[in-house]
């Protein structure tokens, strides 16, 4: 099925580009690679040399846009990986170098601003694990921590039964078998039934084209990760895909940042990973635990 | 080949005449369209930013009167049971103009996701075969299928009766009864895959009720007919056309029955979310009472609580809703009621308080207005042109040209 597909669906789409492509376009303007973006296939069901000249050509618009050079990995999911991530509720102080490193690592948009990470200051006391209603993420204290709150970040917690990608009308967003929940940024249509979907207000819309200076620009990316989004468009975390898919591999952005250790990141197949151990040694819960959604997303108290 | 032509043309000469009214109607609805795609070509350009969606509320305006189209074109249903099943004849006679504006509904439920699409150039990826329809798992799937399902029925059934009466021939109920009984199905297909569209998502508790499908056929059966009894009536007026009060008179029976489920369903919905007094009922006190001070919809839901209540009681009563003047003031205070409460009233507090607990008070900018008119305008363009054919076509005034015959159109 996957090998007759794209190909009956291609040669149906030939036809019409000519005819299409005829009519829309004035003659003169017509630039073979909007035509070539426009048709582009999903990502699943590109062949290597079908990757090859789409990340060309993603490259070179990039350079035209950014006027630096990028790299754009494929690098596809490791056997015997799957990807899980553990917060340390009682170490994190809300300082939020996680989101800002983040934010530079897979070039969200500075202006609107987009945050994958959202830290929620929550009360000491307060009601937090299903109900979210007194948690507050506009804080903006002088020093952190403070006394009386406690802070708790929340990002796409990669959900072993993901409701974003039930609900998605064009399969433009999938779940990889190292777990990751990815989305190809050249296939969604931005219809926000995922954003709708989402318990934890992982997903981002792109409102207007992103915009990021030059200079703040992150060239080291992955088609599935990190790479400049679009307007209209919806992004997402993804574990920093384009550092974690590697042997060996480098910690999400995130966890590298973190001033007092309390991200851990690791494959939950490997008995001696960190992760494991924080599982097997601290009593770990996860958000929302009443809609099945079951992340790999770990949050536990270690002191 | 060439009969095709001169028919083109009888169909071109027919909207292309008509009163001063007429030409003021068209070219009002003209202009609102123009204002519209202005406008939506501003939103293309520089993206959603202006509007009011954010990542806190990501639907708005757009959808909230996708969801109520939805609903009104779901009604045509109503005029076509007690025609067609139980052989009702003075709503028999009206039924084609009921099936019109379905049609005309439907075109716009379509716009309207359409334009809320962050991404039009890439519309082909949900068609099926050629995209990547993610069929079943998505409800936007099922409801792209049984919306242009139900679209297709509905210019079928019309254009086969229209075509077959402008050909002075009596039609075949027997070729399209099937069809007929079909849509009656269609109808509350599109309008509960609509409502699971919300429904089946865990994350947002105010549609996560099994009650929200029976809710939406509910109220769809009294805002659909309130639109289509306040359009029968200008029909009759400007037309030839007679219908009956008798038709008009059991409609309003019929939607007062309507009215009296959805009201009901909105009081056991009020009972289980305040009685049990669970952190879902957040949702509810934001649309009510307001949740830590913010309230911008209460006013809108005590208004359209407090319309459809008195609507309801004009339309019980056989004195009230057999009296046309009491009976427009009915119809007014659905449509408004249920524009309110299947629109924004059911869309918005879907986000509200967000999955993080945030309260973003979600209200249309100018341009999402602006661009929601121009959506109306053509559904209504669609459906005064539809009209402007089909009512001579009805009355006999106007004919095809039969093979060598000249034109015969009065």
């Amino acid at each position: 099925m996957k090998k007759n597909k794209p190909i009956s669906r291609r040669s149906f789409l030939k036809g019409t580009a000519a005819g299409t492509a005829a009519l829309a376009i004035p003659v003169g303007s017509a630039d073979a690679s909007v035509w070539e973006a426009f048709f582009q296939q999903h990502f699943q069901e590109m062949d290597d040399d079908e990757k090859a000249t789409v990340i060309a050509r993603l490259e070179k618009e990039y350079k035209k846009r950014y006027k630096k050079d990028f790299s754009i990995k494929t690098t596809e999911a490791m056997p015997g990986v799957l990807f899980g991530y553990g917060l340390d509720l009682s170490r994190c102080i809300g300082c939020r170098r996680c989101v800002y490193a983040c934010v530079k690592e897979n070039n969200q948009s500075r202006d609107p601003q987009i945050q994958w990470i959202t830290v929620l200051r929550i009360e000491k006391g307060e009601k937090f694990v299903s109900n979210l209603e007194e948690a507050d993420k506009y804080y903006y204290p002088e020093k952190v921590p403070e006394d009386e709150y406690f802070y708790m970040p929340v990002q796409c917690q990669q959900c072993e039964n993901p409701p974003c990608v039930k609900v998605c009308p064009t399969r433009a967003t999938w779940k990889e078998p190292d777990g990751i929940v990815v989305i190809d940024y050249n296939w969604c249509i931005g219809c926000r039934f995922c954003m709708a979907a989402c318990p934890y207000g992982a997903r981002h819309f792109n409102l207007k084209t992103p915009r990021i200076r030059e200079e703040e620009i992150n060239t080291n990316t992955h088609y599935l990760g990190n790479r400049p989004r679009f307007q209209g468009v919806v992004e997402k975390c993804t574990f920093c895909v384009q550092r974690t898919r590697g042997n060996p591999g480098r910690y999400p952005a995130c966890v590298e940042i973190c001033p007092v250790g309390a991200r851990k990141f690791g494959n939950l197949l490997d008995p001696d990973s960190e992760i494991r151990y924080c599982i097997e040694n601290k009593r770990v819960f996860r958000l929302k635990e009443d809609l099945n959604t079951s992340p790999k997303f770990y949050y536990f108290f270690a002191t | 080949m060439k009969i095709l032509a001169t028919n083109f043309l009888v169909l071109l000469k027919e909207i292309g005449r008509g009163n001063r009214y007429y030409f003021a109607w068209v070219a009002l609805l003209a202009l609102l369209i123009c204002a519209g795609a202005a406008a939506y070509m501003q939103q293309l350009s520089e993206g959603m930013i202006v509007t009011a969606i954010r990542d806190q509320v990501s639907w708005g305006f757009y959808i909230s009167n996708f969801t109520f189209l939805v609903g009104v074109a779901a009604a045509a249903v109503l005029l076509v049971v007690p025609a067609y099943i139980y052989n009702f004849k003075p709503i028999k006679e009206i039924v084609l103009f009921g099936e019109l504006m379905a049609i005309a509904a439907i075109t716009m439920c379509i716009m309207f996701v359409v334009i809320d699409m962050g991404r039009i150039d890439r519309l082909w990826h949900v068609l099926p075969f050629i995209g990547r329809m993610n069929f079943p798992s998505s409800l936007l799937a099922w409801d792209i299928i049984v919306l242009n399902g139900y679209l297709f029925i509905n210019l079928t059934i019309s254009f086969y009766a229209l075509y077959k009466m402008a050909n002075s021939k009596e039609y075949n109920l027997n070729i399209i009864k099937p069809l007929i009984i079909l849509s009656i199905p269609w109808a509350v297909s599109i309008h509960t895959v609509t409502a699971f569209l919300y429904n089946g998502l865990s994350a947002r508790p105010f549609w996560n009720a099994s009650i929200l499908a029976p809710r939406f056929l509910a109220s769809a059966f009294c805002s659909g007919p309130a639109l289509m009894l306040i359009v029968f009536q200008i029909i009759r007026k400007v037309s030839k056309i007679e219908i009956e009060n008798r038709a008009i008179f059991k409609i309003a029976e019929l939607m007062a029955y309507a009215m009296g489920i959805n009201l009901f369903l909105l009081a056991a919905e009020f009972f289980k979310e305040f009685y049990s007094d669970s952190v879902h009922l957040a949702p509810m006190e934001y649309l009510y009472f307001g949740l830590h001070g913010k309230d911008n919809l209460v006013p809108w839901m005590w208004s359209a609580m407090a319309f459809n209540i008195t609507a309801f009681f004009i339309f019980l009563r056989p004195q009230t809703r057999e009296n046309l003047f009491t009976l427009n003031i009915g119809c007014v205070l659905i449509i408004i009621g249920i524009y309110i409460e299947k629109g924004m009233g059911l869309v918005i507090p879907g986000f509200i308080p967000g999955t993080l607990g945030e309260i973003y008070q979600y209200s249309p900018t100018v341009i999402e207005k602006i661009i929601t008119v121009g959506v109306w305008a053509t559904g209504a363009l669609i459906y005064t042109f539809l009209l402007k054919l089909a009512i001579p076509v009805t009355t006999g005034e106007l004919r095809f040209a039969r093979k060598e015959e000249p034109l015969r159109a009065s």
